[in-house]
């Protein structure tokens, strides 16, 4: 494609698009489709043909609209329907020339929609996914072009880095400096891999970033690509989303047809090929050492770093790994500037952050805010509260390499320094939130289980340290604790942390470590329940558990 | 002007207090040992790729908070190394009874009671009992092959028979499967040894394995002895030839 052909395809798409008076536009991400989005989009569809308004309604499918909760959502020109189903097709159509269905209707005025900033999402739930054209005429590739034929790729690192984005798949380590660490490694191939391996129990922030816009990853990568000198990509995506899957398949093939991604794009030099690799759904793949073992076709296990990938990842060759929430932000950098960046944010934490609500809260789904919002105004105000009259216990942030924030630290700040001096980490953004009937240690033990699950076997800290955790935390739940039970487990969170191979092992106890740092009582409460029960004796003096076997 | 290229760069350090020079490039371990100072070890063997899996060869860098294993870092100039402390004794010792703890070692009735690197490692860091639950798996015994044994009851998973068997036999009949303590070794596509296609019987598994868990069959209790130190010959000689 030549710059002009996308100048002039935006425009038409837009011109297109104007011609409509109207236009529908339906939910249609895994969490909306389960409820039978798709077919709500298809009456919708038929409905308008059948009124013979089809030259004056648009009807499409878009991204997430961010409050799963009161899904299908539905955008009828200015508003917001929730909980549509297909029957209620006919009067979303009805309502368009006359009054908005009043039962439907969802306050789009709600602190939930205005506290938020949309910029990584700010396509989501207005392009359609699945077409080329329409996420053109929604500015999609015009910071590619603008990097391919304006600026150098020293600038290009020098504006990301001036931008102050740090990576968004959970450490947090500034992206201009991993940029610019792979485009001065050594070597003629490079490759640069998305990390789309979300994995997190309650997180779904890059599924709905790969499924809502597709074409903000594909962009940001080439740009990225064109940064570092390289000309491969790797999408690596798990299985366990086939609807990524097919929406990152379906805008791959269209760039690669209309040449936004291939050979001399938009006339330059630079080329660009990507691939997508689908991940069989191992946590531990979420690494990146693992993750370039499972793209190679090894088992994917971690290995010792350094070498980082930087210098020897993928076949060997320098390569840039980034998440793909991170990906999704170079656009918007490229386009409005690295001030406009910066500007949003705190001191350390410029941007936003895409946070997936789930647990007992009222407004559970995806929200992008700025860096640095207080915990209390994202539990209370945007997320609404917990439901049904209940306290608020804790809020469990980062998934199971993260920590539980309690009660009485709401009012700090969300950004990556706040939240690890709370204990927990920013993570890749799930956040889930528990009331007043949650055990502590039950959240621990739950977190352990999937540590031990997860773990891949390799190192032994991890592989039976985890597993002895979750037996410890198992016998306190159970009550069949002692006092020398919790201070083993204790002394296994240190050992584990400090030896440990990878970093799922290295973070595996933190979900201990933080309710222990909270909610000891909880603990020590079931030791002494414990206690009371079985004298004071330990489990092996009152004989239950023992099982002898016969051994081979 | 003249350019001077430094083919082997020189590089002193420090273990134990102890001033050491050696080649850049090489680890900490093999520094260490070249010195006379004992770094623990299990899954690290000499002629095979460096796995960094059983975690006992951590030591401390002055200057840095994390700990580093030993086989996969590289030294570097001024480095301060300690090799042992407190805390460094305690982790390895958890490591080992964890092992232990793992799945059933029962050495009285081993074959490699008396010559087992697990049951040494054990004695040498004076460990007397395990203080972790025992998790005492059902676990199978493969008894197909017509000479050799896999008792999954003895193996630490520390896979320097996948090592030895893809990368110096070049027949990668073993591997891993499984995920956590489910890993297990398996032969091919999970197939008993016996049927296995790929294997050439040339037996470097058995005497690479640390525990009883690859045996020669027909060794009673305490009658199997490894050779392990055939590696760094063959990889000498290999490395001569080419």
């Amino acid at each position: 494609m030549k710059p002009e052909e996308l100048v002039s395809m935006m425009e038409k798409a837009r011109a297109d698009s104007a011609a409509f008076k109207h236009e529908i536009r339906v939910c249609t991400e895994s969490g909306c489709m389960s409820l039978q989005s798709d077919t709500l989009l298809k009456t919708l569809g038929d409905e308008v043909k059948s009124r013979g308004m089809t030259d004056k309604v648009h009807v499409k499918g878009v991204g997430c609209m961010g409050l799963c909760c009161n899904g299908p959502l539905v955008k009828a020109d200015a508003a917001m329907y929730q909980f549509a189903r297909p029957e209620n097709a006919s009067a979303i159509v009805e309502g368009l020339s006359t009054q908005p269905v009043a039962e439907l209707l969802c306050d789009l005025q709600q602190p939930f929609f205005t506290r938020q900033k949309l910029v990584v999402r700010e396509n989501s739930g207005n392009v359609d996914p699945e077409s080329l054209i329409d996420c053109i005429a929604h500015g999609a590739y015009q910071a590619l072009l603008k990097v391919l034929t304006t600026m150098t790729p020293q600038q290009v690192i020098q504006e990301i880095s001036d931008s102050g984005l740090r990576g968004r798949g959970g450490a947090g380590f500034p992206t201009g400096l991993k940029w610019a660490t792979v485009s001065k490694a050594g070597g003629s191939t490079k490759y640069v891999i998305c990390n789309g391996d979300e994995g997190d129990p309650g997180a779904f922030m890059d599924r709905s970033v790969m499924e809502g816009d597709p074409h903000r990853v594909l962009e940001g990568m080439a740009i990225a690509a064109y940064a570092v000198g390289a000309e491969n990509g790797v999408i690596y995506v798990r299985a366990e989303y086939p609807l990524a899957v097919k929406r990152l398949t379906k805008a791959i093939n269209l760039a690669r047809r209309h040449e936004l991604i291939g050979h001399n794009i938009f006339g330059t030099k630079f080329s660009f090929n990507v691939e997508l690799r689908l991940g069989a759904g191992a946590f531990v793949c979420g690494e990146e050492t693992a993750l370039i073992a499972s793209v190679e076709g090894k088992r994917g296990v971690p290995r010792p770093r350094p070498p980082y990938p930087a210098n020897y990842g993928l076949f060997g060759c320098p390569t840039l790994i980034n998440n793909v929430e991170t990906y999704a932000n170079v656009a918007p950098i490229i386009n409005k500037g690295a001030a406009w960046f910066a500007q949003i944010g705190t001191e350390k934490s410029k941007g936003t952050k895409i946070f997936a609500l789930t647990g007992k809260i009222k407004n559970t789904g995806l929200i992008e805010v700025p860096l640095g919002m207080p915990l209390r105004d994202i539990i209370y105000d945007i997320a609404g509260g917990v439901p049904d009259g209940k306290e608020f216990k804790a809020v469990q942030t980062g998934g199971p390499s993260g920590g539980c924030i309690p009660a009485e630290l709401l009012d700090i700040t969300v950004d990556y320094e706040s939240l690890a001096k709370a204990g927990s980490i920013m993570g890749s953004g799930g956040m889930i939130i528990m009331d007043e009937t949650s055990n502590m240690v039950d959240v621990a033990r739950f977190f352990m289980e999937f540590c031990m699950t997860e773990s891949c076997g390799k190192c032994v800290p991890c592989r039976v340290g985890t597993y002895e955790m979750h037996e410890l935390l198992d016998r306190i739940c159970e009550k069949r604790g002692t006092p020398e039970d919790l201070q083993l487990l204790k002394d296994l969170c240190d050992m584990v942390k400090q030896t440990s191979l990878c970093g799922l092992g290295q973070s595996s106890p933190n979900p201990v470590l933080s309710t222990l740092r909270y909610f000891e009582h909880e603990y020590l409460d079931l030791v002494k329940q414990a206690q009371a029960a079985h004298g004071d004796q330990s489990h092996a003096a009152t004989g239950e558990h023992i099982e002898l076997e016969v051994l081979p | 002007m003249t350019s001077v290229t430094l083919t082997a760069e020189s590089i002193t350090l420090q273990i134990d207090g102890k001033d050491i020079s050696c080649r850049s490039g090489e680890t900490i371990l093999q520094v260490a040992r070249e010195n006379n100072i004992d770094i623990p070890t299990l899954c690290f063997l000499e002629g095979l790729t460096v796995w960094g899996g059983c975690r006992l060869c951590m030591v401390e860098i002055a200057g840095s908070p994390k700990l580093h294993a030993a086989c996969a870092t590289t030294c570097a100039e001024g480095m301060a190394v300690s090799t042992t402390s407190p805390r460094l004794k305690e982790y390895r010792k958890m490591i080992v009874e964890m092992l232990f703890a793992e799945r059933n070692h029962v050495c009285s009735v081993c074959v490699s009671n008396g010559h087992c690197e697990l049951q040494n490692m054990a004695v040498k860091l004076e460990i007397d009992h395990v203080r972790f639950p025992y998790r005492f798996p059902r676990l199978e015994v493969d008894n197909s092959h017509d000479y050799m044994r896999l008792d999954q009851n003895r193996c630490i998973l520390c896979v320097r028979c996948v090592r030895v068997c893809g990368e110096i036999e070049g027949a990668h009949t073993k591997d891993v499967k499984g995920r956590g303590v489910l890993a297990a070794i398996i032969h091919d596509l999970d197939q008993p040894w016996g049927e296995s296609q790929t294997c050439t019987g040339c037996g470097k598994c058995v005497n690479v394995c640390p525990t009883g868990a690859l045996t020669q069959r027909g060794t009673a209790v305490g009658e199997m002895t490894k050779k392990t130190d055939f590696l760094p010959y063959l990889t000498l000689m290999r490395e001569a030839k080419s």
